[in-house]
């Protein structure tokens, strides 16, 4: 049993103890749930602690037959794109856990029960490494958010949870037939056999043919990541959803579409990749913009959250897009990034609720006298939100920008208005509700950050700094995967210009 | 074919579980006689065990499997399937019907014995291979169904629902019949396999209009036992009006057994025109799910939104059969399986639900079941989520192989068609999702009685069997592969 398959049971384990356990005994099913996304979390560093940053091909493999005819196999496995991405998720969970421990009062039972089935889900579509079993993950990771975001949600929950559900749904189906063709052209469901078939050039489909499977994919991961026009689900789902929810949203599972977009479009369908690639840089970039210019005038504070995630991600979909190294490279740095900073701002938007139960700015103001420590942290994250140097997000945003570049300069400076746009919206959102003079009713109810808030944000600060300087802790392995996609991608594409050598590419060491 | 009248043993062995159903089914009649209608409850446990007798009857018949009676009835690996299928049906139901029926105060023998021969009719059509045979299997299986739709006398409903169902089904059985005279005026056997050969040979040829007449004739009296447009409006009229448990049961066994014939006519007999038929069932399809699922989403009464569901479902089902492939029968096999307890699943709870003189079928009623039947939503969630067709349950192993098949078949635009609808699918059960667990509870919720000992078995034994499907299809879909060969 290798570590993986430990670390993939383990939620699911928790989930069917959790089921077992009496349900009025709320603070043991708390202390359950915690206890085991701790322990997820710790065995899941012990992938990092082990992962061969230049090994070739998947690594944690494990390949078992799970359903013969058609033959669906349990085939899981990491590579650099997958392995900070299964990290994030389990260090989320129990920041999720932490950040539910009170606000949460109704169905407790429920709510961690399926806030571990969520952590499966979630965990399972990063690893997955056959098309039938990620597309198993990829849908049992939507009925828990649904429930999540439809029992536990704020006023208009139940809208935005069948919006969400519906979206997803209408997109994967799609990628549903397409796998299935895939399956009836090439016989297999599987991942790397594909890759090898397309390698030798085995996985031959007619123009049109690329181009449908290609859309098929796309649609369902761009509505997922999500990309302008299709993010309206986004904002209600963010906004109606529990903190915890909203952070597992934002920040774990928006990036199961962009990691479908670089683990499976970019190697199967190089060429209808190339071919879509201006239509969907153009939308990448309309939608870093235009986020960032609705988050702007927004006056509800999580959503304004929300917003920033259409226009953060608008670059993780450009840096694919750009099939430069760097560009790569920056956009899954990004999604972690992006992944740690807007789950961090969900976090402490639900603390300011959970003072003053309100989300419009409007409700606020002067917050930094009574909450010193709690308008120091949030400094922090939004200034690694808007791309302060030294912070996270400046890191991935100058990768895809830099990568932009090599291929185009009208998309970065297009793009990296995005990047002043972001710290108009972030240090405006947090004048007007850190300074100025402090209500009677901010006074008697805001009190600054208690143990277990720290105790959630604390990680989560540390990153912010550490993938903003350290960077050579987490960029090897993406490199090296991302390497590997790219070539992958430029298989049989004819007209594509390489502006950099592959070594080159490969800085920061 | 020597005419010899007197049965072997080997032949009645095949032929088994029909036998004692209708053995069963006559002495639950006669005890009922007997005791003065007093023991309904007593005569459930007599019928119960008699549908596990047939069940065990049904495996050991699997294991001879050879024809009947002269070729009429046949015992394959096919009609061994269904067979269970339907008994498995009929226990689910016998076993969620109990305390419906003492709650209304109309827990009688019949009920149990009208049950079982029409059960015994479901076995007969399926394992038909003769048109005559297929028909008077049809007819048992039919008739007994339109007397259980109307089983409540004193409801007005029911009488409706009963009427409907019989004079529109009898006209479907005389389109039927009409089919049958004429392929026999054409081919001038009733035999499937000779049906096909006559069809087979080129010169002369036959009488393509009168050939063409009848599988027309034929698909239309399957396509009402199926409830496939443009014959599926009786159903939500009859499911809405007949006793819950027996709109379970013609959601399940009858529809089952009609889709088997539906595929052993055409796919054997039928065969060689396929290129005609097609077409009309590839349209067939894609109206059937559309209706279902657009009307399913304006529906706010349960009993007529699983109709509407069921008509839908008909519709997959119909994807697979346009697609004429063995993967496609399988897929039919596979799907209609894991359908029989999702859909048995979900109308038992609403059996449940509803209480005395069915109160409570609006959506909204179900308000709050999450918070105060944790268990009971959950089990209703797990068949919702099924009937959505969301991985690791029964339904959406049979969504996928069929669509799988479609796809196969070169039925591109069908399977994106029919995925396109499983999403608008999604609304309407989601729907009771959403009340159920996030609507605040509503006084039809409150005064709940415990769900009885039968009843729990039965969604208990239908939820497992939905997540076993659904992560271990194999089990069923590789025998459902093996027998899906239908006579070729």
């Amino acid at each position: 049993m290798n570590l993986l398959n430990i670390v993939l049971a383990l939620p699911l384990a928790g989930f069917l103890v959790l089921l077992a356990l009496p349900k009025d005994r709320h603070e043991l099913i708390r202390r359950v749930a915690l206890a085991v996304s701790l322990l997820t979390f710790v065995l899941s560093l012990g992938l990092a602690a082990g992962f061969q940053d230049d090994a070739p091909g998947f690594q944690f493999a494990t390949d078992a037959p799970w359903i013969s005819s058609p033959a669906i196999r349990y085939h899981v496995g990491l590579d650099g794109v997958s392995l900070w991405l299964v990290i994030l998720t389990t260090l989320l969970t129990p920041i999720g856990i932490l950040v539910s421990w009170r606000s949460i009062t109704r169905s407790v039972k429920e709510f961690f029960v399926l806030f571990l089935l969520l952590e499966f889900g979630l965990a399972g579509v990063f690893v997955a490494l056959d098309l039938f079993l990620f597309y198993v993950f990829w849908e049992v990771s939507l009925v828990p958010m649904y429930f999540l975001i439809g029992i536990w949600g704020h006023e208009r929950r139940i809208y935005a949870a069948v919006k969400f559900f519906l979206f997803t749904m209408a997109g994967s189906v799609l990628m549903l037939a397409a796998i299935i063709w895939l399956y009836n052209t090439t016989g297999t469901f599987d991942f790397e056999v594909l890759l090898k078939l397309a390698a030798r050039g085995n996985l031959a489909f007619s123009k049109l043919e690329e181009l449908l499977l290609f859309l098929a994919f796309f649609v369902a991961f761009a509505i997922k990541v999500p990309l302008f026009p299709l993010h309206t689900w986004l904002p209600d789902a963010h906004v109606e959803a529990p903190t915890a929810g909203s952070v597992m949203l934002a920040s774990v599972m928006l990036k199961m579409g962009c990691y479908g977009l670089v683990r499976f479009c970019l190697p199967l369908f190089p060429r209808a990749s190339h071919q879509c690639a201006p239509w969907i840089v153009a939308l990448a970039i309309v939608g870093i913009i235009y986020g960032a210019l609705v988050a702007m005038v927004q006056p509800n504070m999580k959503k304004l959250v929300a917003y920033t995630s259409v226009s953060h991600l608008g670059f993780v979909v450009l840096g694919v897009f750009s099939f430069t190294q760097m560009g790569l490279d920056g956009a899954v740095y990004q999604m972690i990034n992006h992944g740690i900073s807007t789950g961090a701002l969900f976090i402490l938007v639900g603390y300011l609720y959970e003072r003053q139960h309100s989300l419009e700015i409007v409700d606020y103001g002067g917050v930094a006298t009574p909450a010193p420590c709690l308008a120091g942290v949030f400094m922090v994250t939004a200034l690694a939100s808007a791309g302060l140097p030294v912070l996270n997000n400046f890191v991935g945003e100058f990768l895809v920008l830099q990568g932009t570049a090599q291929v185009s300069l009208k998309w970065t400076a297009l793009a990296a208005t995005g990047v002043i746009l972001a710290a108009c919206y972030m240090l405006w959102l947090y004048q007007r509700v850190f300074f100025g003079e402090t209500p009677e009713h901010v006074r008697a109810h805001v009190y600054d950050l208690k143990a277990r808030e720290w105790a959630a944000m604390l990680p989560l600060i540390v990153l912010m700094v550490w993938l903003g300087t350290a960077t050579r802790t987490f960029l090897p392995p993406i490199s090296a995967a991302n390497a590997r996609i790219l070539e992958q991608s430029q298989a049989n594409v004819e007209v594509q210009v390489r502006l950099v050598p592959p070594g080159e590419a490969r800085y920061a060491r | 074919m020597p005419a010899s009248f007197v049965p072997s043993g080997a032949e009645l062995v095949r032929f088994l579980p029909e036998i004692i159903l209708t053995v069963v089914a006559t002495l639950v009649m006669v005890l009922e006689a007997l005791t003065g209608g007093r023991a309904g409850r007593e005569l459930g446990h007599l019928s119960l065990a008699g549908l596990a007798a047939a069940l065990a009857a049904a495996l050991v018949a699997g294991d001879n499997p050879g024809a009947a009676f002269s070729g009429m009835i046949v015992c394959d690996g096919f009609a061994t399937f269904f067979r269970l299928v339907v008994i498995a049906a009929g226990i689910l139901i016998v076993l969620c019907s109990g305390d419906y029926l003492r709650r209304e105060g109309a827990e009688k023998g019949e009920y149990y014995a009208l049950l079982l021969y029409s059960i015994a009719g479901q076995c007969v059509m399926v394992g038909a291979n003769e048109l005559i045979v297929l028909f008077i299997g049809l007819e048992i299986s039919s008739i007994s169904s339109y007397v259980l739709a109307g089983y409540l006398r004193a409801d007005r409903r029911a009488n409706e629902a009963a009427v409907k169902y019989f004079l529109l089904g009898s006209f479907a059985t005389a389109f039927l019949l009409y089919g049958v005279a004429l392929i026999y005026g054409a081919t001038g056997t009733t035999y499937l396999s000779g049906i096909r050969q006559a069809l087979r040979v080129i010169e002369p040829p036959l009488p393509g209009l009168l050939v063409g007449a009848s599988a027309a004739l034929m698909f239309a009296g399957f396509a009402f036992k199926v409830s496939a447009a443009p014959f599926q409006v009786w159903a939500p009229d009859v499911y809405q009006g007949a006793p819950t448990p027996v709109a379970a049961f013609l959601s399940a066994g009858p529809k089952a057994a009609a889709f088997a014939v539906f595929l052993r006519v055409f796919m054997t007999a039928f065969e060689p025109i396929v290129e005609q038929w097609q077409p009309i069932v590839w349209a067939s399809a894609l109206a059937t799910m559309i209706i279902g699922n657009f009307a399913a989403l304006l529906q706010s009464n349960l009993k007529r939104l699983l109709a509407y569901s069921s008509i839908a479902h008909a519709g997959y089902v119909m994807v697979a059969i346009a697609g004429h492939s063995n993967i496609g029968t399988a897929a039919v096999m596979f799907y209609l399986a894991a359908y029989v307890f999702m859909n048995v699943g979900a109308f038992a709870v609403v059996a449940y639900f509803s209480r005395q003189g069915e109160r409570y079928l609006n959506v909204q009623d179900l308000a709050g079941l999450g918070a105060r039947q944790p268990v009971t939503a959950a089990l209703l969630s797990i068949f919702l989520l099924s009937l959505i067709g969301v991985p690791l349950t029964g339904g959406f192993f049979g969504k996928f192989y069929i669509f799988k098949a479609a796809l196969d078949a070169g039925l591109i635009w069908l399977t994106v068609l029919g995925l396109l609808n499983s999403a608008v699918a999604a609304y309407y059960y989601l729907r009771i999702l959403v009340v159920m667990y996030m609507h605040e509870p509503g006084e039809a919720t409150a005064d709940l009685p415990p769900l009885g000992a039968a009843l729990k078995t039965t969604l208990w034994s239908c939820a497992l069997a939905t997540l076993l499907l659904g992560i271990f299809p194999s089990l069923v879909l590789d025998y459902a592969g093996r027998s899906a060969l239908l006579g070729r």
